[in-house]
């Protein structure tokens, strides 16, 4: 037994703070209540990409976590319930994608031409830039997948001989980028069409950039899903083949 | 809205499965959308519960990133010591990329409205 029988305030808030902040409760409270006032704020900016939800959120979670000398590990404890639904939710993309069909199988060959090309530029301007700059061995490796959906990335990662957690981060940091640009670099190319639009982010921003193509319209959101889910089964595929070149 | 998800959950967990027998190199949720997919053209589209249920899970697809981006805290050193290579190739291939494929598609896509 404790020697202070009868609680006083400051020890009752200590240990109700000892309670909530080892529990999975408060953290995943935390995660829902951030990412909905960061997505209040978005939708009252009239969803200007430069107020992304994901970002804002993240900055709050680990302003929080610093402040609160809160361990990462104890916080995924909680908000592991949410990370989890990601499963269910590239199954839920067969749905979009079902409604789309008829226009996928339209355009087919584009569809697989316009992947392969962004596929290349993806690897081959992320490894030149990185390399050029003087990137470590292990922040090469762990960024080759850097626009795959973050499951498959961080398996490439793996087998190519980089760090996944670091990877399933440059993961999300290139999809928030890919949320934020893209509006302004397909207005600049003068691309309308949002099949097109959706396509284009959903193979360089995977999920992040798919769930801000959703918002825009359906289409726009089926397309970016089909480019993700392509994408990242390429890669799976193709990308451990680098490692013919570049040997661990 | 609970056959809907228990319907998702059964995908991925076939998907799971076959993944690891066949031992392939495609995560279990993504052999599970293919599997669902090939389901929804058998049943010729889906029911009026799994659409909504799939759309509400759809809508906030950015909240299920935010866990794995909080582990940005585990790198701070490295990203502290590597800042610009790793911001300057996410950011010119990011745009890059949007950029290439957008523009090929837009080549190769056929112009007359569908059907």
């Amino acid at each position: 037994m404790m020697p202070t029988a009868i609680p006083n305030a400051p020890s009752a808030a200590h240990e109700v703070w000892v309670y909530l902040s080892s529990s999975p409760l408060l953290w995943l409270t935390l995660t829902l209540i951030a990412y909905q006032g960061a997505y209040a704020l978005y939708r009252r900016s009239n969803f200007n990409p430069l107020l992304n939800p994901v970002a804002l959120s993240v900055i709050v979670i680990v302003a929080t976590l610093k402040l609160s000398d809160t361990p990462y590990q104890l916080y995924f404890d909680g908000a592991q319930f949410v990370h989890f639904l990601l499963g269910p939710a590239v199954v839920a993309l067969a749905i979009p994608l079902y409604a789309q069909f008829e226009h996928l199988r339209r355009d087919a060959l584009g569809i697989v031409v316009a992947l392969l090309a962004g596929a290349v530029t993806a690897v081959v301007t992320t490894i030149g830039v990185a390399w050029a700059l003087g990137a470590s061995d292990t922040t090469l490796r762990s960024l080759v997948p850097k626009s795959i959906t973050a499951p498959i990335a961080m398996g490439i990662s793996e087998k190519l001989g980089g760090a996944p957690s670091l990877t399933a981060v440059l993961v999300i940091a290139t999809g928030i980028i890919g949320a934020v640009c893209a509006k302004y670099i397909l207005n600049a190319l003068k691309i309308s069409d949002h099949a097109v639009r959706g396509f284009s982010v959903g193979v360089a921003a995977h999920g992040i950039g798919t769930a801000r193509a959703f918002q825009v319209s359906e289409q726009a959101g089926a397309f970016a899903g089909l480019a993700m889910g392509l994408h990242g089964l390429i890669a799976a595929i193709g990308m451990p083949l680098l490692l013919l070149l570049w040997p661990r | 809205m609970l056959a809907a998800f228990t319907l998702l959950l059964v995908f991925q967990t076939i998907g799971e499965v076959l993944a690891r027998v066949l031992a392939l190199p495609v995560p279990g949720p993504v052999i599970g959308m293919a599997l669902l997919f090939a389901w929804l053209t058998i049943r010729r589209g889906p029911s009026g519960e799994l659409r909504s249920t799939a759309t509400q899970l759809l809508s906030h697809l950015s909240l299920l990133f935010i866990p794995a981006g909080v582990g940005v805290m585990l790198h701070f050193e490295r990203l502290r010591s590597e800042w610009l290579p790793i911001s300057a190739a996410l950011l010119i291939s990011t745009t890059a990329t949007i950029a290439v494929s957008a523009w090929v598609l837009n080549k190769l896509k056929r112009k007359t409205p569908a059907p």
